[in-house]
């Protein structure tokens, strides 16, 4: 079966050195892949390089096997992927619910009905539609950035560090969000600081030190493992 | 200086011998005092915008208020003026601006007895308009005596032509420091904006104040720092000769000042305080982290371009003997001088010189040169039976605009750091 | 009562011209400035420009004898906003699009409009001369006169035609684009778009066709304004830029990229602007009788002398740079 989407060796930086040294990632649309490792580790270099951010200089990006190396986001949303960047990830300026009809830009068809499951999906925001998403707490303002992302009916999801800044409240309901997500059949793959609670539920995780892959596999093996533990969860 | 500079200087003079040779000595020798002129202003816009990052849409501003500088200084006292009421009722008009200015500062101070916040500035807002009425309370019913005698306008100081570029640079720094306290530190639309504003503030009042700078009746003759060709006339050289020499002795002038502010300004440059300028302009933010007082430093900067301005905008008017406040325009004033520094190269100081020199001619060439491709095409449409072009002459010299506006976009396409680019470090 | 229909005249309609054209300016200004990131000065050329089109069709048709009970100019307006915004769209890719593809700076593509600015006016005075153009050769403009039921008045409120239809043009394009921005997917992309950049990229909305709904938009609206400008007035190769001051003020008041701002901002400064010119001695007159002896109304209290028309703006523009940078409704602040 061909993966959702594949990392081959990848190279990519901003231009000067690169920042990822060859890395390889493979998600399938049943996993949630969490992508855990130090500062400047090139975590969120890997979900950039997939999504058309920076220059790829080495390897190739795959995506359902079609090879999408440096193609641009435009070309990226029509094809199933959808990213959520960590910071300034919602339009201020405009309602929550503007912000989810901007995420269905591509679409021709009718957004209502997948506007209504987002709406299910996250009760706080169908309250607010009508409210400018700069005036919502940092919780709400993820949820309405992964519901504009969502709005595209993407196969995989990108998540960069959404539980960043956010209350431990927010933080699991983020998670029960992303697991739900996954369930209705959308890879998952995310850059999570909260390395423990995100291993708990992932089925693939990787490592990255120095923009390589130190280790890889699933979140209980990760967990499980002595010297990850150590280097990288905090002992 | 580097090869290229050689080569690009070396290319630029043969450029003036050749268009010597067409237009004539005492013509060639005009363009290159003005052309000098202008290396000086394009000098202060490479310090501004080159070296301090400090976006300049107001350049006109600076060169009139240098023109009036060496009007007022330069030209003969006015007896007439001295005789009337004129001088009493300015004195009044002094002490009323004195009156408001004490009425402004006070109010500025009004939290030292305890008004604060809302009510501070509205008892400024108040005062200043206070000060706006007593003002304009004296200075109307002066402006109107002063016009209505004889005597029409104050006149001049009759004092040296050189005191005159002197003041016009004092005055432009006058002019810059309430530009700069204003608006630096605003983002650069915000700057272009400002400046352009009060460069047309400054043209509208030059234009209109008739008892100070007889407006649109324009001033002259102005003296000259060397023998004027009038005077070398009476003293018994040929008419021709006259324009020639007394051209080549007003340029070897402007060339020493040139010369002088071009070897102090590169060694500024070079040193520590050129350092700390391009770190500024490179990353205000990490040179304000560093301890640098960002905006003092630009303001100096801005100021210092001025000041190179106001000196270039006197002598072009001392050069051409007359001050027309009508005369002054945006294109000819401000973006021309955007256009020598983008071409020359902004950030080096020989570039801006080049880019002045070079441009300075091509722009006074291609009124020429369209000048008769047009009355060429004319009379060629007239052979053939069909109309001429009517107003060849006013159109044709439009010609250049359209060339300046060619060879800017030319220039960001294809050499977007100049023909001479900055030595130090690229910028986009 | 007469004094204040002078006044109404001199400063109310006056107002809501200048108002109206000084908005549809700035719109153009704040939507390309949301959009591109740079101040674009070459916006006043542009509304010459549209002038010069809408002369050149007016032209052409009435020399195919063709007359109507409005100014050609006017009826010409559709065609207009049509060609100008062609041009709009040809001056991006033929001068700021391949910069932008460099990635150079946003200061970079603002002094790339002076180029423009340069070419413009080079051509225009190229083709027209330096001389002034009216719409209503011969033919004076027709003037609406409103009676003020009221016995005292003998003076009219006065309309010019091309003012009634510069006030209509106004109101028809403000509703048109605040259905636009807000109900219009490509409208609402914009507003996105002006909001984040970034965001509307990885949101897959397809930017570039936004940058080009903006320049047909700033384009089309600077050709209005530009047309009923010179309506208004007369026709010359520096009309606009003589108002290029006041729609970036206009803009700038109302925060740059702020589309309801730029029309606030518009009005504000038409007002403020025939306000200060205005004489308010005029209305004082009628109390002349009533004040003792020693109070003399002077004959003029113009708070600003006309020829310094400019410095009313220019302040505005300088009291909101220092008391609120981003501008009445908040513009962008990067």
């Amino acid at each position: 079966m061909t993966p959702l989407v594949e990392l081959d060796n990848v190279v990519a930086g901003y231009g000067g050195a690169p920042i990822l040294n060859g890395i390889n990632i493979e998600i399938h649309a049943s996993d949630i892949g969490v992508i855990i490792g130090p500062n400047g580790a090139g975590k969120s270099t890997a979900l950039k390089s997939i999504f058309g951010l920076l220059q790829v200089t080495g390897g190739a990006i795959r995506f359902d096997g079609e090879d999408i190396t440096n193609r641009l986001p435009d070309a990226l949303v029509p094809l199933g992927l959808s990213f959520v960047p960590q910071e300034r990830n919602v339009f201020t300026s405009m309602t929550v619910h503007e912000n989810l009809e901007m995420g269905g830009f591509i679409r021709d068809d009718d957004l209502s009905g997948t506007l209504s499951e987002i709406y299910d999906m996250f009760p706080d925001l169908k309250a607010k539609r009508h409210q400018n998403a700069g005036e919502l707490s940092g919780g709400q303002r993820q949820m309405v950035a992964m519901g504009r992302a969502l709005m595209s009916r993407p196969k995989l999801l990108l998540l960069d560090e959404p539980s960043a800044g956010l209350s431990p409240r927010y933080m699991m309901e983020i998670f029960e969000q992303v697991v739900r997500i996954n369930k209705t059949g959308v890879g998952i793959l995310m850059v999570e600081q909260n390395a423990r609670q995100a291993l708990g539920f992932a089925s693939k995780g990787f490592v990255l030190a120095s923009g390589q892959n130190r280790f890889t596999g699933t979140g209980q093996e990760l967990l499980d493992d002595p010297e990850v533990a150590k280097s990288f969860l905090g002992g | 200086m580097n090869r290229r500079t050689l080569i690009f200087f070396g290319a630029l003079l043969a450029y003036y011998a050749i268009a010597g040779v067409f237009f004539g000595a005492a013509y060639i020798s005009l363009l290159s005092v003005q052309a000098l002129a202008f290396a000086l202003i394009a000098l202060g816009l490479n310090i501004q915008w080159g070296f301090g990052g400090l976006f300049n849409f107001g350049i006109m501003g600076s060169l009139m208020v240098g023109g009036f500088a060496a009007t007022t200084i330069s030209f003969p006292v006015n007896p007439e003026f001295w005789a009337s009421d004129g001088p009493a009722l300015l004195g009044q008009v002094a002490i009323a601006a004195a009156i408001g200015a004490v009425l402004v500062i006070a109010a500025g101070q009004a939290h030292r007895i305890g008004i604060t916040g809302r009510w501070k500035t509205t008892l400024q807002v108040i005062a200043w308009f206070a000060a706006y009425v007593i003002y304009r309370s004296r200075i109307d019913p002066a402006v109107a005596y002063i016009e209505a005698t004889d005597a029409g306008w104050i006149g001049g100081l009759g004092l040296h032509p050189i005191l005159g570029w002197i003041f016009g640079g004092v005055l432009a720094a006058g002019v810059a420091y309430i530009i700069g306290k204003v608006s630096l530190g605003l983002r650069t639309d915000y700057l272009a904006i400002a400046t352009i504003g009060i460069s047309e503030i400054i043209r509208a009042l030059i234009k209109n104040m008739d008892w100070l700078t007889r407006g649109t009746l324009t001033v002259s003759p102005l003296d000259w720092p060397v023998p004027r060709p009038q005077d070398l006339q009476a003293m018994g050289l040929a008419i021709a000769d006259s324009f020639v020499v007394g051209r080549v002795a007003f340029f070897g002038v402007l060339l020493v000042v040139l010369a002088l502010v071009l070897y102090l300004v590169q060694r500024a440059y070079g040193g520590p305080w050129g350092r700390m300028m391009r770190a500024i302009r490179d990353n205000h933010i990490a040179a304000a982290a560093m301890g640098k007082d960002v905006k003092s430093r630009q303001l100096e900067i801005f100021i210092f371009g001025s000041v190179l301005m106001g000196i270039g905008g006197a002598a072009l008017v001392t050069l051409n003997q007359i001050f027309d406040p009508g005369s002054y325009q945006p294109i000819n004033h401000t973006f021309l001088i955007w256009v020598m520094l983008i071409v020359g190269g902004a950030g080096n100081n020989w570039g801006a010189v080049f880019g002045a020199l070079f441009i300075y001619l091509t722009w006074m060439l291609s009124d020429a040169a369209a000048q008769f491709l047009f009355n060429g095409l004319s009379d060629w449409m007239v052979t053939m039976g069909w109309p001429g072009i009517p107003d060849v002459q006013s159109r044709s010299s439009q010609m250049r605009v359209l060339i300046l506006g060619v060879v800017i976009t030319l220039a960001l396409r294809y050499t977007p750091r100049g023909l001479i680019p900055e030595t130090y470090q690229a910028r986009d | 009562m007469n004094e204040l229909i002078f006044f109404f005249n001199n400063v109310v309609v006056s107002g809501l011209v200048l108002g109206s054209i000084y908005a549809l300016g700035a719109i153009g200004v704040t939507l390309v400035f949301g959009i591109l990131r740079f101040a674009h000065f070459a916006h006043g050329d542009m509304m010459t420009m549209g002038g010069f089109v809408a002369f050149l069709l007016a032209s052409l048709f009435a020399a195919w004898g063709l007359t109507l009970p409005v100014p050609l100019g006017f009826a010409v307006l559709p065609l207009t906003f049509v060609i100008t915004a062609a041009l709009a769209l040809g001056i991006d890719k033929g001068f700021y699009a391949p910069l932008r593809a460099r990635g150079a700076k946003p200061v970079t593509l603002l002094i790339a409009s002076i180029g423009v600015t340069l070419i413009i006016q080079g051509m225009i005075r190229l083709f027209f001369g330096t001389g002034t153009y009216n719409f209503f050769e011969g033919a004076p403009k027709e003037l609406y006169r409103i009676e003020v039921p009221l016995e005292e008045a003998t003076r009219t409120i006065n309309f010019s035609q091309p003012q009634v239809l510069l006030l209509l043009v106004t109101v028809v394009t403000v509703v048109a684009l605040h259905l636009f921005l807000t109900r219009a997917r490509l409208g609402k992309a914009m507003r996105a778009m002006a909001d984040n950049a970034d965001l509307a990229q990885v949101s897959g909305i397809n930017t570039a066709l936004v940058v080009r709904v903006t320049w047909i938009i700033a384009g089309g609206l600077a050709a209005l304004a530009g047309t009923m400008l010179a309506l208004d007035v007369t026709l010359k190769p520096d009309l606009a830029f003589n108002i290029l001051l006041p729609i970036f003020a206009a803009a700038i008041v109302g925060g740059l990229g702020q589309a309801y701002g730029a029309i606030a901002g518009g009005f504000l400064i038409g007002f403020a602007e025939t306000a200060a010119i205005f004489n308010w001695s005029i209305l004082l007159r009628p109390f002349r009788d009533a004040l003792p002896e020693f109070i003399e109304i002077p004959n003029n209290l113009a708070l600003v002398p006309t020829e310094y028309k400019l410095t009313v703006a220019f302040i505005i523009l300088v009291i909101t740079l220092l008391a609120r940078p981003t501008g009445i409704f908040k513009g962008a602040s990067t």
